[in-house]
């Protein structure tokens, strides 16, 4: 029983790292495919690791995989927005058809005035 | 001893057992002397009120947001899927400002996490001083201040006031 449950969340998983991937081809610009690959990259990987941990019980292996959810759940974020705001302040721009930019209006203000 | 030090000194040795599971003697003793040593040391940088992890509340707000959080990453998931599998991507990005009225540093870090693993939505910059948060929006609904931070922050904003304040 378990085991069927833990191969569902595989392969769940599987499934949501599949479209962060095709996510990360299709979609325009960093910031867009900054949020495809983090937020569907992170789950699946997190499901993944869930049903791994219903495989394998509460062994080494398991509760290995459960810190593993914690930290990724923890470090993902960060190193997103860490990414989004190097490539921001480094001058990337955001994609043609993008609707508003309120951070490059504040810059622009604050280096004004500075 | 200090408070914030013995309370370091838990958290590591319980992720330390965890990491060397199952727990035996040899593993636990090395675990003690290390993480004795480690939050002698750096005790004060990582918890800055310890009064906090005593009120018991907080704990029941923090599993209440579990499954808040769990629920919104999911609804992030099937979202981003449907707009990368369309084939004519139906985004509308930009770059909005909310408002935040946390301060703590936990508080805002637990903000930002949040904002980015739920539908749509990922912190850029965070203005500490002013409270701003820049948050690149994959479908920008509304580009006013006050409207936006109903719509992106409003949701977890009290309950981690609860937990972290």
């Amino acid at each position: 029983m378990n085991e069927t449950i833990g191969m569902f969340f595989i392969i769940v998983g599987l499934i949501f790292d599949f479209f962060g991937c095709l996510g990360l081809i299709r979609l325009p610009d960093v910031y867009n495919r900054l949020q495809a690959s983090t937020k569907s990259v992170t789950l699946g990987t997190c499901g993944i690791l869930f049903g791994l941990f219903l495989f394998k019980g509460f062994t080494a292996a398991g509760i290995k995989a459960i810190l593993c959810i914690l930290f990724i759940l923890l470090t993902a974020p960060v190193s997103a927005h860490a990414l989004a705001r190097g490539a921001h302040k480094s001058g990337v721009k955001l994609w043609g058809k993008s609707v508003c930019d309120k951070y490059e209006e504040d810059k622009n203000a604050l280096s004004k005035t500075a | 001893m200090r408070k914030s030090q013995i309370i370091l000194f838990i958290l590591a040795l319980l992720i330390w057992s965890f990491l060397t599971w199952p727990p035996d003697l040899q593993h636990l003793i090395i675990g003690i002397l290390v993480c004795g040593f480690v939050s002698f040391m750096t005790g004060d940088l990582f918890v800055k009120r310890p009064h906090r992890f005593k009120q018991f509340t907080r704990y029941l707000w923090f599993l209440y947001y579990i499954p808040l959080f769990i629920w919104e990453c999911i609804k992030a998931n099937i979202d981003v899927a449907y707009r990368v599998a369309h084939p004519d991507l139906p985004i509308n990005p930009g770059i909005v400002k909310v408002k935040t009225t946390l301060k703590s540093d936990t508080a805002l870090t637990f903000l930002a996490n949040s904002i980015t693993l739920t539908p749509g939505t990922m912190s850029v910059d965070i203005d500490e001083e002013n409270g701003f948060l820049y948050i690149h929006w994959i479908d920008v609904k509304d580009k006013d201040i006050q409207k936006a931070t109903e719509i992106i922050v409003k949701i977890f904003e009290d309950v981690l006031r609860r937990i972290f304040e």
